[in-house]
């Protein structure tokens, strides 16, 4: 595939919007560009010194072509921020029943995994036509998450989850990048995402989750590292209760109300006794610091996730369906991530 | 504006770029508060990432706090203002022509510099018995162990170019006290003191605010 | 070109000939001579950038990393970034153009601190010395950026020396900006009043606003990464509960402003330009000067635009996009006065002139691709990708790097007292223009096709892009050795230049050139206004 291509592959709902609000900016700054390159050379060239001691007339300046130059770009500003403010909201706030796909980012690979248990690496399947949400951590340092075709990007950050979600809708092989310089193989930690079409990728799926899916596989490290004991499901326990925990707001001893998404809930088993909750001012949690890796915690949430409504009205599944059930709410605008710019997840 | 040829525009070092004395002193005083200004934006990057992580950790951060001795860093604070009092006194004795009385009072300000760095050490090494010092000794059972070691990574930095800065202003205020004892000043002039003085009373505004962030803050606790 | 015959040099003493031997160089307080001082050295430092780049785009011909490993592209895209950002783009207008002409413009004898102006050069020159031993002792590959905790943790490589030689160089960036800050407040000649300044001074005085209040959060931020990896623990590692991202929030709260650093002089060099070779004030000069200032104070608020990605809040977001579009309107307003100003103007096609035009027309088209990256849905797709890179590119090579060379053409006479060569400095302008444009217009096509950046290697039907923009590379490598060797030439034998060649209003052009060490004889008292042509008619002798 040496052949010089000049237009990107279009594959996703946001690349069509994309496309026409880029062919704006090009038009509009191509327009002015060519004009200021016009004028500049016409002008030098028309009002060419015509001998050395040519004296051409001072003009000082006019109040109207600067109020001019400077309202007429700013409108003009204006409207492309609100456009490119528009896209992004929508590229930010997934849809509540997207299809989930956790991935695990580390020097130099991907690491991809569906709620039945299917996994991958370096390669993502999806379904044309259905909207896709991601939720992402690293191992190790920061990465970067980048399909062309459907122009989404997202920094995979350590101890954090992050979201991207798309919705494809043209099947092919498209390229999928790490696009945050993250050490020697920067270059090589590359991959190729397949969008199907739906009964195609449904068979695809059916394939892998042999061992179960990623609910079950939570809930057999629930019980085999014994978060059971205490987190009854009833209120018996010493724990919080934690079934129609995920997506809710929960409440702090200081007060503060904090969401219970994906890094929450990350965040209380690695670091139980940091940042209380109301009620339980003395924390017997033991920390599992060091003890789960990345791909169980991921198990652990997905459970969390399934047992939203108390057990007996839903089971996780295993088979190839999403096994989120019905009173979750991921919802989280854009990057569920507690971030530094002061905002809580949740509170967007 | 002095005339020009008295003894005093010998002292006064008039530098060849300059056409007059008063433009020299004035040129100096303003390079002194541009030069704060760089200081506030160099402490102040530190002040706003500590802002960041205590209200993201104000448990583990208070912990921190409590932690520290409260009388040390009073007495610390009380020793800072003193010395800052007796340099504006120095170089009021300056103004007044009162050499003798100048020279005493930059050295009392110099004593009272290295008597805060002789007590923050103290604190220092406190905080080493008590295994508190990050990267190189720091164990705690308390639960936002984390947290708690942030903060004194915060502390140990911030209080560190802070002695960092008193240092270097002491260093200064003894070579200004030797040259004030040799006459270099008079009443007319006396800009580089008054310059040296700019930048103690800085020095002496930062410890406030870190004083205020690291022991007054976990003080409820 | 006339015969190699040495011609010798004026008879008149002037700071070159008074005081000789390398003391009477390395102890000066002259700020001419420490402009030199500075001129050789980010020469040297673009040199040595400059091969970096030379041997990434050699590299980037082929598809597959195979003329260096993956690790050393690393070290040679980190390093180019170090060198040609903070010891070449940054001093090389303002310690060089800046640190000569600004007290000849304002009529003074010297900066308000000449020993410090010494002292910057030799901080400069210690700081280049420490990255350039860490960089060949070992190599640096975080990229120019250290993100953490890449840098902090995973990179192998001479972090705490690199970022130690870049801590060492910001205190002289402080001390310039300090310098000129109180100079051009307390030495201005008498009756040169705020609005009388060339707008050169306003631009350096914006300049030097940002030195001084952004460098030192660079400082502080950088310290904390060497602690980080000298003492394992810190405030940006998530071990502790630290956040990564708090490092690029303090990073681009710096390195933001500091692009304006290396933009502003350039803008700074181009009034001049214009001025100067349509024989014309500047249309709307007071619209000029404010938009210095304003793109220096809206420049701090623009951050967080590098981080649309970076798992910050979208309301931040939102406001940072904003607020790029606002910073924007400033230079903007710029360009479009610079080009009112060519207008029925009495055009002259010199060298300086070409490259100012340059400037307009490639700053125009980096300026217009920082409104698409402002653009929150469309950096979505583009950041981090070859976009950006050709977007900075046009702005600091197609636009600092020819003013850089338009100004050092123009003020040569001055600097040198001598006049270089107008047919060979056309051809190389012509030459550095096209192969700027084949070098960086093909990365705006890779960028949007989704190139990522700092690849060593990339897919297969990237590489007809890759290409031309190597065989653009050492097309303008060209055109940059060119100047080096024709000024170096005309230093002794281009033929004696007389005090005023371009017939310009301005300070500098009232004395002799080269001027003498004080230089003026007597000290100018000023009544008129700025490129005040109408008023200096007769003296210029124009019709």
């Amino acid at each position: 595939m040496n052949s010089l291509q000049l237009l990107p592959d279009t594959a996703s709902t946001f690349a069509v919007q994309w496309n026409w609000l880029f062919w704006m900016l090009v038009a509009v700054c191509g327009a002015v560009s060519t004009a200021v390159a016009v004028l500049l050379i016409y002008w030098t060239l028309r009002y060419h010194r015509k001998n050395d001691n040519e004296f051409p007339q001072q003009i000082q300046g006019n109040i109207k072509v600067e109020t001019a130059w400077t309202l007429i770009p700013f409108i003009l500003f204006v409207g492309m921020f609100a456009w490119g403010a528009e896209l992004y909201f929508k590229i930010e706030k997934p849809p509540a029943n997207a299809r989930e796909v956790y991935v695990v980012a580390k020097q130099w690979m991907w690491k991809l995994q569906y709620t039945n248990g299917q996994r991958e690496i370096n390669t993502l399947h999806v379904p044309v036509g259905e909207p896709i949400r991601l939720v992402m951590t690293s191992e190790d340092a920061i990465h970067s998450f980048f399909i062309p075709a459907f122009r989404v990007k997202q920094d995979v950050l350590p101890a954090r989850y992050t979201t991207l979600w798309f919705q494809a809708t043209k099947p092919g092989k498209y390229h999928l990048f790490c696009a945050e310089y993250c050490g020697t193989k920067h270059s090589g930690m590359i991959g190729w995402v397949y969008a199907m079409e739906p009964h195609e990728f449904e068979r695809w799926l059916e394939q892998g989750g042999a061992e179960g899916s990623l609910a079950s596989t939570g809930e057999k490290l629930f019980h085999q590292f014994g978060c059971s004991n205490c987190h009854h499901f009833d209120s018996q326990g010493r724990c919080p209760v934690l079934t129609n925990l995920f997506g809710h707001r929960v409440r702090l001893l200081d007060g503060r109300t904090i969401l219970a998404d994906e890094t929450y809930i990350r965040e209380k088993i690695l670091r139980p006794r940091a940042e209380p909750i109301e009620g339980y001012l003395d924390s017997v949690m033991p920390t599992f610091e060091g003890q789960l890796n990345e791909e169980q915690l991921l198990a652990l949430i997905a459970y969390i996730k399934a047992i939203g409504p108390a057990p007996g009205t839903q089971q996780p599944t295993s088979s190839g369906t999403s096994s989120q059930s019905l009173g979750q709410q991921p919802g989280i605008a854009g990057p569920g991530a507690t971030s530094i710019s002061g905002s809580k997840p949740g509170d967007r | 504006m002095s005339s020009a040829l008295s003894s005093t525009a010998q002292k006064l070092m008039l530098r060849e770029q300059y056409g007059t004395p008063e433009q020299q002193r004035e040129t100096v005083t303003l390079g002194m508060w541009i030069f704060l200004a760089t200081e506030v934006m160099f402490f102040g990057g530190l002040f706003m990432a500590f802002a960041v992580y205590r209200m993201r950790f104000p448990q583990g951060f208070d912990e921190g706090s409590a932690d520290m001795s409260i009388v040390l860093g009073s007495i610390n604070t009380a020793v800072l203002i003193a010395s800052s009092f007796a340099m504006a006194l120095a170089i009021h004795s300056a103004a007044t022509g009162k050499q003798y009385r100048s020279v005493w009072l930059l050295l009392t300000t110099a004593f009272l510099g290295v008597a805060f760095l002789a007590i923050k050490f103290t604190e220092y090494y406190q905080h080493y018995e008590a295994h508190k010092v990050p990267g190189i000794w720091f164990e705690t059972s308390k639960p936002e162990a984390g947290a708690m070691q942030l903060f004194y990574v915060f502390y140990f930095a911030m209080t560190g170019l802070h002695a960092l800065h008193m240092t270097i202003g002491i260093t200064l205020v003894i070579i200004y006290a030797l040259r004030a004892a040799a006459g270099s000043f008079d009443s007319e002039y006396h800009t580089p003191l008054e310059a040296l003085g700019l930048y103690w009373h800085f020095v002496d505004i930062v410890w406030v605010f870190l004083f205020a962030i690291f022991y007054i803050s976990g003080l409820h606790t | 070109m006339s015969t190699l015959v040495k011609i010798p040099a004026a008879e008149t003493p002037n700071y070159l000939t008074e005081g000789r031997g390398i003391r009477s160089w390395l102890l000066t307080t002259d700020h001419k001579r420490i402009a030199l001082l500075y001129l050789a050295s980010v020469t040297v430092f673009f040199f040595i950038g400059g091969i970096f780049a030379l041997l990434m785009r050699l590299e980037l011909v082929t598809p597959a990393s195979d003329l260096v490993s993956p690790h050393t592209y690393n070290e040679l895209f980190s390093m180019h970034g170090i060198i040609m950002v903070w010891f070449f783009l940054i001093p090389s207008i303002p310690n060089t153009l800046g640190n000569f002409l600004i007290p000849m413009m304002i009529g003074a004898k010297d900066l308000a601190y000449p020993k410090i102006n010494l002292a910057s050069w030799y901080v400069f020159m210690l700081g280049g010395t420490i990255t350039l031993y860490s960089m060949f002792r070992g190599g640096v590959d975080t990229g120019w950026t250290f993100y953490t905790p890449f840098s902090t943790i995973y990179s192998n490589t001479y972090v705490v020396g690199a970022a130690l030689g870049i801590f060492v160089s910001g205190f002289a960036s402080i001390m310039t900006g300090l310098n000129f800050i109180v100079t051009i407040h307390n030495m201005r000649a008498p009756g040169m009043t705020w609005f009388r300044l060339p707008l050169f001074i306003w631009s350096h005085y914006a300049t030097s606003i940002i030195f001084v209040l952004a460098t030192p959060v660079l400082a502080v931020t950088l310290l904390m990464v060497a602690v980080e990896r000298i003492f394992q623990v810190g405030i940006f590692s998530s071990e502790l509960g630290g956040d990564p991202v708090l490092f690029q929030h303090m990073f681009w709260f710096y390195s933001h402003p500091a692009v304006y650093i290396m933009v502003l002089p350039g803008m700074a060099v181009v009034s001049e330009l214009v001025a100067a070779f349509s024989r014309k004030t500047i249309f709307g000069y007071t619209f000029v000067a404010f938009a210095s200032v304003s793109i220096a104070v809206i420049g701090f608020l623009v951050w967080g635009h590098h981080m649309f990605v970076a798992g910050t809040s979208i309301y931040a977001a939102m406001y940072f996009s904003l607020l790029s579009y606002v910073v924007a309107v400033p230079s903007a307003i710029k360009v479009f006065n610079w080009t009112a100003t060519v207008y029925k103007g009495s055009i002259s096609w010199d060298t300086p002139m070409l490259y100012a035009i340059g400037f307009i027309g490639l700053f125009t088209i980096g300026g217009m691709t920082g409104l698409f990256l402002a653009a929150l849905g469309i950096d979505v797709h583009v950041t981090d990708t070859y976009f950006v890179v050709a977007h900075f590119h046009y702005i600091m090579v197609g636009g600092t790097i020819m003013a850089f060379l338009g100004g050092i053409h123009y003020w040569w006479p001055k600097i040198s007292g001598r006049m270089y060569p107008e047919g060979i400095s056309k051809l190389s302008a012509l030459t550095v223009f096209l192969g700027f444009n084949l070098t960086f217009f093909p990365q705006f096509v890779l960028g949007y096709l989704g190139m990522p950046r700092r690849y060593a290697a990339y897919p297969p039907e990237f590489q007809s892009l890759h290409v031309l923009s190597t065989a653009g590379a050492t097309i303008l490598g060209a055109g940059y050795l060119m100047p080096l060797i024709y000024l170096f030439w005309s230093w002794h034998y281009g033929p004696p230049a007389p005090p005023n060649p371009w017939r310009a209003t301005g300070l500098e052009w009232q004395t002799s050139s080269p001027p003498p060490k004080q230089n003026f004889e007597i000290t100018p008292v000023v009544t008129r206004k700025a490129y005040d042509y109408e008023g200096m008619k007769d003296e210029l002798g124009l019709v």
